[in-house]
């Protein structure tokens, strides 16, 4: 289900945006519109959705439009043209009134150096989304009570937002967004100003968070790990057009152009790319029915010396190698199940830093396997070496 | 080369207002006597030792006891120059004409602060406030309210009010961007947002603001002592046109005391904040 989309929509800063859109026809530059017309192109052409539920990431250096662009969704920046629906709403043409419901009730924003409100303590700064709305104080005061439990602020709910350190700052802001229960969180470089470690621990909280609560959040980042981490999906902005939308894995092994290419070429590619990017298909099953003479026949055929056993649901049973399969033979025996032997398996989201040691202890094959224990594909030593350095597919 | 009479037609369109707005004008004139009188008669209703401790004790709540100090020794030294009532006068008259004044610069400064149109609209204007010699603005208001308290009162109004609409405007600009677009992505509307963010946090430039007002009160009211304001302006004028240089001296300590008592307590709200 979508729940923000964004179509077409443009930023023109300036005198005179009408001069600008048939240059921009014209495939100029934004700083040869800029000389030309005076005019600083903020977003050109922004169309994406996202979906109910899903982490949004807009990624993309200083000036490239990204903090217009989300700017744009609650419409603290009018857009100069375009459509922006919020559950089919258009926020571009709503009223006063009808923008004020939307902001009050459906999107909440986080701010990069936080924005709080020094004047107030930290409890009012998190009640203030709900004293606009007129909610009386005793209910806004024991919700925002709750945020900051949420955000594990319990017991500095009286302190003044300087007394705080800079993450904990941040966790009153984001306590803030979530007290009035929006649908939409909007970030804008929600943790660019604290530092590395306060950093980590924040986008794995959120995380956490969103898995329990579901929000659709649209994340500002210049910072591709960040990006990488957080994104179910991730669009890269440059020069304030959308390059490329898709998830980290298709940003990583499929860039658009050579500007997304050159970005992520650093990016340590064994944290992202899984286990289900690189696996292939065996070439030969075998069946738990199988007789050892049939089994032998196929890995011959396939010229390999183990085969996997799967069953009439393509579960997985384990693995049979040629020199077992050779020994029953030679007794007679047609049962293969007796030699069938266990083997490493992986989910399809395990990324390869966490499969490389298993694949060194192991003989076979890493089988991957969704969780009903059904086989999805294997990894042999070759494809996770190819993964990482960016050949495979 | 072309003659231009700017002054004369300056003459023309006071007459023309004074024609046709004296209605207007004394109202203005009824409300300012009474209010400055009021005051004056307020002030002078106590014996000037209850008025001093009690300034005294304003002074120590906000400022500390080194101002209280100062303030009280000020204050006794004024009375026993017997300078206390002429002392009164121009506090009246400055009170009220500051906050007549404040009234009027403060919604103008967050008028300015919210529409780029009145804050262009208003700049020169408060240029030309500003700039313009003191003196002049006493003519016009002869013109209009006689000589007297009233028009020192509007002269001085006039000459007070930019700087408390010029910090107001600032004031309420220099809030942080971010802070300003979290208030209103929570859907506040313009008034919560002024009251609510804006204005607190503007609070203590805007009362820095008011200091200077009341200070450029102080020293017009003095100077309209010339169209009759009476007060301690009064006695400069006397020392100087007849020559006496003790009287002089003393009114002249007598403003530079009330001056420095009403900045360090005005100063010291504005700190406290």
């Amino acid at each position: 289900m979508t729940k923000i989309e964004v179509k077409n929509v443009f930023k023109i800063f300036g005198s005179n945006p009408k001069k600008v859109f048939p240059l921009l026809e014209k495939n100029l530059s934004k700083e040869e519109i800029l000389e030309k017309t005076g005019n600083t192109v903020g977003v050109n052409d922004a169309s994406f959705k996202v979906k109910k539920g899903e982490f949004f990431v807009v990624m993309g250096l200083s000036g490239s439009g990204k903090s217009t662009l989300i700017r744009c969704i609650n419409r603290l920046i009018k857009p100069t043209k375009g459509q922006i629906l919020i559950d089919g709403e258009d926020v571009v043409t709503a009223s006063k009134e009808k923008l004020r419901e939307i902001r009050r009730k459906k999107i909440s924003m986080v701010f990069q150096n936080f924005g709080l409100f020094p004047h107030r303590t930290v409890a009012k700064n998190v009640e203030y989304g709900l004293e606009v709305q007129g909610i009386d104080e005793n209910e806004r005061r024991r919700k925002a009570y709750e945020a900051l439990k949420l955000v594990g602020l319990k017991g500095y709910e009286e302190s003044m937002p300087d007394q705080l350190s800079g993450g904990m700052q941040q966790r009153v802001g984001l306590a803030r967004a979530l007290a009035n229960d929006p649908d939409i969180l909007l970030m804008d470089e929600a943790f660019s100003a604290l530092d590395p470690l306060i950093r980590k621990e924040m986008q794995d909280e959120l995380l956490e968070l969103q898995s329990k609560m579901h929000k659709t959040i649209v994340f500002i980042t210049h910072d591709l790990d960040e990006a990488l981490k957080l994104g179910d999906r991730i669009a890269v902005m440059k020069d304030g057009e959308i390059v490329q939308i898709g998830t980290p894995e298709e940003i990583l092994t499929n860039p658009a152009n050579d500007y997304v290419r050159e970005f992520v070429q650093d990016v340590d590619r064994s944290k992202v790319i899984t286990a289900e990017s690189i696996m292939q298909k065996p070439i030969e099953l075998a069946s738990p029915k199988n007789g050892p003479r049939v089994v032998i026949r196929k890995m011959k055929k396939a010229g390999i010396n183990s085969i996997l056993v799967t069953d009439a649901e393509k579960k997985l049973k384990g693995i049979v190698t040629i020199d077992d399969a050779v020994e029953l033979a030679k007794k007679d025996n047609e049962n293969i199940e007796e030699i069938i032997k266990e083997i490493p398996t992986v989910s399809p989201d395990t990324p390869i830093v966490d499969i490389m040691p298993m694949s060194a202890e192991a003989d076979y094959p890493i089988a991957v396997i969704n969780e009903d224990n059904r086989l999805l594909g294997i990894i042999v030593r070759v494809s996770l070496i190819s993964g990482i350095v960016g050949e495979g597919n | 080369m072309l003659t231009l009479n700017i002054g004369q037609w300056f003459e023309v369109f006071i007459k023309w207002l004074k024609d046709n707005f004296e209605g207007f004008f004394d109202i203005v004139k009824n409300v300012l006597e009474s209010g400055i009188v009021g005051t004056e008669d307020l002030l002078l209703l106590l014996p000037s030792i209850v008025l001093i401790i009690a300034i005294t004790l304003i002074a120590w709540k906000s400022a500390g006891r080194g101002v209280a100090a100062f303030t009280f020794v000020g204050l006794l030294l004024i009375d026993s120059m017997e300078l206390w009532d002429d002392t009164m006068k121009t506090l009246a008259l400055v009170l009220i004409s500051a906050l007549v004044a404040l009234i009027f610069g403060i919604p103008l400064g967050i008028l300015a602060a919210k529409s780029k149109l009145v804050d262009k609209i208003l700049r020169p204007i408060l240029d030309f406030m500003q700039t313009m010699p003191a003196f002049v603005y006493l003519i016009p208001a002869v013109l209009f309210f006689g000589l007297g308290k009233v028009p020192g009162s509007v002269a001085t109004i006039i000459f007070s009010m930019p700087p408390v609409v010029r910090l107001t405007n600032l004031a309420i600009r220099q809030v942080p961007t971010e802070v300003v677009e979290a208030a209103k992505s929570f859907g506040s509307t313009s008034n919560q947002l002024l009251f609510k963010v804006q204005l607190p946090l503007a609070l203590p430039t805007i009362l820095a603001g008011i200091n200077q007002t009341i200070m450029l009160a102080l020293s017009m009211v003095v100077i309209s002592a010339m169209i009759g304001a009476g007060g301690l302006g009064n006695q400069v004028l006397k020392g100087i046109q007849q020559y006496r240089i003790g009287l002089g001296f003393e009114s002249g300590v007598s403003v530079v005391i009330l001056a420095m008592v009403l900045d360090r307590i005005t100063q010291a709200f504005g700190n406290s904040k």
